[in-house]
């Protein structure tokens, strides 16, 4: 069981709690304060990816965060209900042991950026999966249900 | 923190003062104001972040639109930042490359005049 969830509409103005209440949590669970800038931004990207996938395709759905701490670690999984071969096909190759599995098998995608009259808007989505996988410790993107979760964990401190 | 925006004019470079946080739900306001600025032929920008507290992907994205924009008439658009955990995700997406990055709004102006 999560030590805490949060589930919220997927307006951008919540993406902003989410990253508040995810880096209380992570400082509650003993993670390096030094880290907790980069638990923050991760979550943040992996909240707002989902807001972006839940208004595009199921906006009355909510979008969960559950936050864990098993003692050694502390993870947080971000939930989607989007189509998973929908939202997964931004998946990114992570360097080092940490596995990035991507539902359809389309690692390496980087997705496409939003590009208006010539200018960019908004980069690809995979940008945002790449500053996750960068920032934390592992990272695993799995299909979940009919969505998708990315999963991002953090060493503890020792105590 | 919610997202403050300011600009004024020094030596004919458009300084854009930005405080608070950009992410998905401010960054469409920054957006905004740096394509009203372009619009105004405003080409030489110098976007002032020492006082953002946090930028996500979705604020490098508006970033990269205005650096284009400006480009586009042969302009350019130079960032000022210090904060270490401001610049690691300019690091980490390899955008450093990319945009002019100074330590102050004097240095970044003093860059564009050469």
């Amino acid at each position: 069981m999560a030590t805490v969830e949060v589930r919220f509409t997927p307006l951008p103005a919540h993406v902003r709690t989410a990253r508040l209440v995810a880096t209380a949590v992570a400082r509650r669970s003993g993670v390096d304060e030094s880290l907790l800038d980069e638990v923050r931004l991760a979550v943040g990207e992996a909240c707002s990816r989902a807001v972006e996938s839940h208004r595009l395709h199921c906006p009355a759905e909510p979008v969960r965060v559950a936050l864990t701490d098993d003692g050694e670690r502390f993870e947080v999984v971000v939930t989607d209900a989007a189509p998973a071969d929908v939202t997964v096909t931004d998946a990114v190759s992570a360097p080092g042991p940490a596995p990035v599995v991507a539902g359809d098998g389309a690692g390496g995608s980087m997705g496409s950026a939003l590009v208006v009259d010539g200018v960019v808007q908004q980069l690809p989505a995979g940008v945002g999966l790449a500053v996750i996988v960068g920032l934390a410790d592992d990272v695993r993107v799995v299909p979940s249900g009919g969505g998708t979760s990315i999963a991002m964990s953090w060493k503890r401190r020792t105590l | 923190m919610d997202l403050k925006l300011g600009h004024y004019n020094k030596d004919g470079i458009e300084v854009v003062d930005v405080e608070g946080e950009i992410d998905v739900y401010t960054a469409p306001r920054l957006r905004e104001l740096l394509i009203d600025l372009v619009n105004k032929k405003n080409y030489q920008l110098v976007v002032n972040m020492e006082k953002v507290e946090f930028l996500d992907s979705t604020g490098l994205g508006v970033l990269v639109g205005g650096l284009k924009r400006v480009r586009a008439h042969d302009g350019s658009l130079d960032l000022v930042c210090t904060q270490e955990r401001i610049l690691k995700i300019f690091r980490i997406t390899g955008l450093t490359k990319v945009f002019g990055i100074h330590a102050t709004v004097d240095e970044a102006i003093a860059d564009k005049d050469k």
